[in-house]
């Protein structure tokens, strides 16, 4: 990342919490992260990880009641949106902020053709009349790699595959020139090699069109090809952040480090048993007062369940910037004393 | 035709084709037919873990299911230790069952939610042991723990359990009737990465422990490559390739082999960006209406004319490795310097050939 940019976009101290009838869930505790233009950022996390709600809270998608979001601020190009009024709001979403959901069968609307929704966007946003919106909406088709654009318009969502739907939602997602992309699980739904055609398709549009984007995945593979940075995150926390390389070269929070043993390879060297991390992710019950990791954790200590560990830098770089870890084990400091 | 070693496989499958019919129209008439799976043959040796892998659609599951005889088979047939379960009758298949028994994808949905974990486990004894009380409890018991489950736990709901602990029910279940053979159809594939560890420790202990012999169908070939000994590549309704695990992953002959294991993703960022991967283009056809010839000629990078026309048979090209292509000739081994008798596999088969 190029030091100095102005993010596009700053998150800060995000807490989300889900009131339920057997009491609050803490979702999202103290989440912070920053997306440096042109970026592309992965978030990779278990389900019920936080990672998804997190990036919904961001803009306001998430139904309230029962979501609240409690505290934090969301500075986008130095506005904070999260104290944005409804109609404001609506003028980022979709607008300077693009969605992917995972499903593409359930996040198209099945009884309009694929056409009236692109086009719906570009005449809400951009003021563009029908025949203006009808040309953009063919242009974005066939720069998401659908072949005979102007025919396909009038087809309806099943009459796509799976891969071709989340081709479409792309093509919604970046109609009004987004300055950040969130995809959400863009390719879990999808088989591999279609999931290899739409990474080369993101990776060829980032080119092409310079925005920024957030990649939610839980599969630390598709990670490794796509991601400049990485944010881990695990119970509502980010618990690990770093650059890709350093994070799979030099990983530093155990639950990174078991993560990263725990998934079987492609080529090298095949492992004889599967390192396995014990027990089940928490429920976030109450705001976490130690860390959530503490009970699968070989390193655990007595300070781990006194106190939840703040983010701090590895090396030489600041927390959010350069690595950090939120753990009170430090490897470093081990091997000096030993 | 498929012995690799002088053992005597457990199961072997000849053969075998299934369709599932179309009816359209007023009177709702047959026209035309579904071929999941299409004319497949394969041996699973005792002891041994087969690895099924190919994308949604491509039969695997069907194949699965087939096996243990939960479709009424198309053609062919299925010998599990010795009896050909495709033509058992309805009492001759009960005492069968016991035998075979299965794992499946979705441990929410294949538990009953109205019985407790005690119930779900015993009863296949039920059903199939006459056993005392006490003996089924004594058994019920000892079942949890082969798969890591409280005992404390035997009188709650399903609902009560996580998703790895659902599927260790599941797979207790499986083994209450001390079966040969298991088919383990997705098993981890509902699961979070840490949990999904967990379950394929478990079917290895098992498989140690108990000598069992699995068929593992999964989409995802990194825990194939870890868990499998051989391994088919599916496509349409058809095995592309059947090779030992080792060589398949290092080498891949059948080129939708090859394109599917380059579209992997390496949790390594400097070998992902070293790698050179092949993106197919398009989707897969419909197995309703499959292309004519080699049904991957329209995705296929190094597509002939003859792919159009001719079906490729799978036929053995190294030493346990089959592979259903034209332009792989057999005994590829270059490197030792073989002799020149390569040119017949490009011959077309004849028999291969689709009406």
């Amino acid at each position: 990342m190029p030091d100095g940019a102005q993010p596009v976009l700053d998150v800060r101290g995000l807490k989300t919490v889900f009131r339920t009838r057997g009491g609050e869930i803490h979702a999202v505790n103290d989440v912070s992260f920053h997306l440096a233009p042109g970026e592309l950022l992965g978030v990779v996390g278990e389900s019920g990880s936080g990672k998804s709600v997190t990036m919904m809270s961001l803009i306001g998608l998430l139904p309230s009641p029962p979501a609240e979001v409690r505290a934090g601020e969301v500075r986008l190009g130095g506005v904070d949106i999260l104290k944005a009024t409804p109609d404001q709001l609506r003028a980022v979403r979709g607008v300077r902020i693009g969605f992917v959901f995972q499903d593409p069968m359930t996040s198209l609307n099945p009884v309009f053709t694929v056409g009236n929704q692109i086009v719906e966007p570009l005449r809400t946003h951009m003021g563009m009349n029908r025949r203006q919106a009808q040309a953009r909406a063919i242009e974005l088709l066939d720069l998401v790699g659908i072949p005979d654009a102007s025919a396909r318009l009038k087809d309806y969502p099943h009459q796509f595959s799976g891969g071709m739907r989340q081709r479409v939602m792309i093509a919604i997602a970046l109609a009004c020139d987004p300055e950040v992309l969130i995809a959400d699980e863009p390719t879990t739904a999808l088989d591999v090699t279609i999931q290899a055609q739409i990474i080369e398709l993101v990776r060829a549009l980032r080119t092409k069109l310079g925005m920024a984007i957030i990649w939610i995945t839980h599969d630390l593979g598709v990670i490794a090809g796509i991601a400049d940075r990485v944010l881990v995150m695990y119970g509502g926390q980010v618990v690990e952040q770093a650059p890709v390389r350093e994070l799979f070269a030099d990983p530093r929070h155990p639950y990174t480090r078991a993560l990263l043993k725990t998934i079987p390879k492609v080529s090298g060297v095949r492992e004889a048993r599967l390192q396995v991390i014990e027990g089940q992710p928490p429920i976030l019950g109450a705001a976490p007062a130690a860390c959530p990791f503490r009970a699968r954790c070989g390193h655990a200590f007595e300070r781990c369940a006194r106190e939840n560990p703040a983010r701090r830098a590895v090396g030489s770089g600041s927390v959010g910037t350069g690595h950090d870890v939120a753990c009170h084990w430090n490897p470093e400091l081990e091997a000096t004393d030993a | 035709m498929f012995d690799a070693a002088p053992r005597r496989p457990l199961v072997e499958v000849r053969n075998l084709k299934m369709y599932f019919p179309i009816h359209s129209g007023l009177f709702r008439r047959h026209s035309g037919d579904v071929k999941a799976v299409d004319d497949i043959s394969f041996d699973i040796y005792p002891g041994e873990t087969l690895g099924l892998v190919g994308e949604s659609g491509c039969g695997k599951s069907t194949v699965g299911r087939a096996l243990l005889r939960l479709y009424e088979l198309t053609g062919g047939s299925v010998t599990i230790d010795g009896e050909d379960v495709a033509t058992l009758d309805a009492e001759a298949l009960r005492r069968k069952r016991p035998t075979m028994q299965m794992v499946f994808q979705d441990p929410q949905a294949s538990l009953n939610p109205r019985m407790t974990l005690a119930a779900i486990i015993g009863e296949p004894l039920d059903e199939h042991a006459h056993l005392s009380k006490g003996q089924r409890l004594a058994r019920i018991y000892e079942l949890m723990d082969q798969v890591g489950l409280n005992r404390n736990f035997a009188n709650r709901y399903p609902h009560e359990f996580s998703g790895g602990q659902r599927q260790r029910i599941g797979i207790a279940r499986a083994l209450a009737l001390n079966p040969k053979f298991i088919v383990c159809d997705e098993p981890i594939a509902a699961l979070d990465v840490s949990i999904q560890a967990q379950v394929v420790n478990l079917l290895e202990e098992l498989q140690d422990r108990l000598g069992l012999t699995y068929l593992f169908i999964s989409h995802d070939l990194s825990m194939v490559r870890h868990i499998a000994d051989r391994v088919a590549v599916m496509y349409l309704g058809q095995i592309a390739e059947l090779s030992p695990r080792d060589a398949l992953y290092a080498d891949p002959l059948h080129p939708y082999a090859k394109a599917l294991l380059s579209a992997v993703p390496d949790p390594d960022p400097t070998r992902e960006g070293a790698r050179h991967r092949i993106i197919l283009e398009g989707d897969v056809p419909s197995p309703a209406h499959p292309p004519q010839g080699c049904n991957f000629c329209t995705r296929c990078p190094q597509v002939q004319p003859i792919c159009h026309q001719v079906q490729p048979e799978l036929q053995q090209v190294a030493p346990a490795r089959f592979v259903a292509c034209h332009f792989v000739p057999p005994q590829q081994a270059p490197r030792t310097g073989s002799t020149g008798a390569t040119t017949e596999a490009i011959e077309p088969k004849q028999q291969g050939v689709k009406p």
